[in-house]
């Protein structure tokens, strides 16, 4: 073989051998890697969420940036992310609310309200479904519709979910509800779908405060990852043993 | 967004979070599993109730129950036949069912059931009944006239050979089946008590003695049942009850519902010693929510008054009408209280929020795929079986019933 016919044959094998595995690929049912196609490799990312409870300040547009990114229905039943309000008060007392539930108007009213002398402080909590690392909601799902991602995000595939509930009771945190358009469960996926296009999820794009930090724990220079080395860490929880990949920093014990 | 949201739905949502008290998460205030659910429990726990029973006469040789043998296999099969329906009904997309069996999740409890349920049926009821009644179809088939000639023909799958030898081996059979059929029926009904007391997240259903609970509460519910269905079927054959019969079967269900009290009693000890996190939530729950159907239905009317009835009827002689009026309104208060006993846990594992600071409500709905009237409906269904299954299938055999057998 002199060289002209080595090159030649060299410049025809290589793509062939690309053919031939993708078919072989696609023979086995596997997908072909997104890294093939889009340059993007699951492998490679771990995602979780830092929430600065100090942060927020409960303007709810985190909720709404959710529902209008993610078709989430309108009504006060079905939520991927919402804000809890913690009052706690000189003689112990804690009253908690969820903000989220309410009308703008009613948030107004609320904030405009005067001083009352008897509350030590308040927080607002962000809360949203912890992507556990060990989520009981995918143990138990009967069809294997609802799965963690390579990546570390947990999604359903509205496709293959029978709607029988059983994640919505296993999840310790209340993040999952039935959609009531598509009779399957729903729950936040961290927007996968920006995400994976290297975007930010909508409620941490619209955040006024940062309060909600999006990253990869894979990454050692990640925001995130500086953000749990900075601060005092919890998880909600932490005594299920789901391992939480939303991490709160400043969390109070009130919180659960 | 496709699709269209359930009539009523939002209509329910906006009533029950009117009930809601305290801080719940605001996806809670949907009741995800409805009454269908309360029903799927009890119906499953009838059927491996009604085996057990069955199973003492063939496996341990307790001849006295021998009368109602029969009666409680096609009990058994009646409410197995609907047991699945409930599941089936509530479910978002009931046309994907058949996922469960193909592409099942092996780490599912729920998918691991549908197995298990399709072996109790496939594996055990139905050869049970047919080895029972092979013999006796044969000879209906040869006696038979017009359609129901064929039925029987059928129905013994078109065997004729009813010599001794066949008969024994029958016999042999239909004991090695039971013998498994005892263990796959404590599967059956534990496992349905698994998928509940597995779930970690919710402190109500989180029990390990959740399957163990679940099956006792099973034989209890099962062997009242069927000497509620012996005693109404001699009532509307006009015929004299076998008392001995119903007093061993009345000391089982002693026995077993001592057993049972003492495991729930067990149950609740342990939580309030332990007293942890959601003691307080669990406390209100009780108090507040299943007040009547916990402490007054299933404790002192499902559970107390029966026993101390059934245990009245053994230490004091009291004449067979009077036993027989005993009995029969134990078995109806054991159903009142198994039935409540699967709503507390079902529908009470879902009034209390997973943040333990709120109480959530059930509107049950009256029409409607998961209302009253479905649940009343598939609570009917079983006992429309039973009374085709008998007709077709007679309890007792042709001699006792004056017709000759040749």
């Amino acid at each position: 073989m002199n060289k002209r016919e080595f090159l030649k044959d060299a410049i025809l094998f290589f793509p062939a051998a690309g053919v031939l595995q993708a078919l072989s690929c696609q023979a086995q049912g596997k997908e072909l890697s997104a890294s093939a196609t889009t340059g993007y490799d699951q492998s490679q990312h771990w995602y979780g969420m830092g929430i600065d409870v100090d942060k927020c300040i409960g303007c709810n547009r985190c909720v709404e940036a959710c529902k209008a990114e993610n078709n989430v229905p309108d009504e006060p039943y079905f939520f991927r992310t919402w804000i809890e309000r913690y009052t706690i008060r000189a003689n112990g007392e804690v009253t908690v609310e969820c903000i989220s539930t309410k009308t703008a108007e009613g948030r107004l009213a609320e904030q405009n309200a005067p001083v009352d002398p008897s509350v030590l402080r308040t927080f607002f909590v962000p809360k949203l479904c912890n992507q556990c690392a060990h989520p009981p909601c995918v143990q138990v799902c009967p069809v294997g519709a609802t799965f963690q991602t390579k990546d570390g995000v947990v999604l359903v595939d509205e496709k293959r979910c029978i709607g029988c509930r059983y994640c919505i009771q296993a999840c310790p945190y209340g993040a999952r509800f039935l959609n009531p358009y598509t009779r399957t469960a729903d729950k936040c996926t961290f927007c996968y779908h920006r995400v994976t296009k290297g975007k930010l999820p909508a409620c941490v794009e619209v955040c006024p405060t940062e309060a909600r930090i999006f990253g990869d724990l894979k990454a050692k220079e990640d925001r995130l990852v500086r953000f749990q080395r900075a601060n005092p860490i919890n998880v909600l929880k932490p005594d299920l043993n789901t391992q939480p990949k939303v991490r709160y920093a400043k969390l109070d014990g009130e919180v659960r | 967004m496709s699709g269209t949201v359930p009539a009523g739905l939002y209509e329910q949502l906006a009533h029950q979070l009117s009930q809601v008290t305290g801080f719940i998460y605001p996806n809670e205030v949907e009741t995800h599993w409805s009454i269908l659910i309360v029903v799927y429990p009890y119906l499953t726990g009838i059927v491996a109730g009604a085996f057990i029973l069955a199973s003492l006469v063939k496996v341990f040789n307790v001849v006295e129950v021998q009368p109602i043998y029969r009666l409680a296999l096609l009990t058994a099969l009646s409410f197995m036949l609907i047991a699945g329906m409930p599941l089936q009904l509530h479910l978002g997309h009931p046309e994907r069912a058949y996922e469960i069996f193909m592409t099942p999740q092996p780490t599912s409890a729920m998918a691991m059931f549908g197995f298990v349920y399709l072996w109790y049926l496939l594996g055990i009821l139905l050869i049970e009944v047919w080895l029972e009644y092979r013999q006796q179809l044969v000879l209906m088939a040869q006696q038979g006239h017009g359609v129901m000639k064929h039925v029987y023909r059928a129905l013994s799958l078109y065997s004729t050979d009813v010599s001794p030898e066949a008969v024994a081996w029958d016999h042999r059979a239909s004991k090695i089946v039971t013998i498994i059929g005892i263990p796959s029926a404590f599967l059956l009904h534990g496992y349905v008590g698994f998928i509940f007391g597995s779930v970690k997240a919710n402190p109500w259903w989180g029990s390990v003695l959740m399957p163990i609970v679940f099956l006792m509460s099973a034989i209890v519910s099962g062997i009242a049942m069927v000497m509620l269905v012996y005693m109404v079927l001699s009532l509307l054959r006009q015929e004299k009850l076998d008392m001995r019969c119903l007093d061993k079967v009345g000391l089982f269900l002693l026995v077993a519902i001592i057993v049972d009290f003492a495991l729930e009693g067990l149950d609740y000890i342990h939580r309030i010693y332990q007293s942890e996190e959601s003691i307080k939530i669990l406390g209100q729950l009780v108090s507040v929510r299943l007040f009547t159907s916990l402490v007054i239905i299933q404790v002192a009317l499902g559970m107390l008054l029966p026993m101390l009835i059934l245990a009245l009827v053994r230490s004091k002689r009291f004449n067979e009408d009077m036993r027989k009026l005993m009995y029969f309104t134990s078995v109806l208060l054991i159903q009142l209280g198994i039935f409540s006993m699967r709503w507390n846990v079902v529908i009470g594992g879902q009034l209390f929020s997973k943040s333990f600071r709120g109480l959530m409500a059930y509107k049950m709905e009256l029409t409607g795929i998961e209302s009253l009237t479905t649940a009343l409906v598939l609570l009917a269904l079983p006992f429309i079986i039973l009374t085709v299954l008998h007709h077709v299938l007679p309890t007792r055999w042709m001699e006792e019933r004056g017709i000759p057998a040749h």
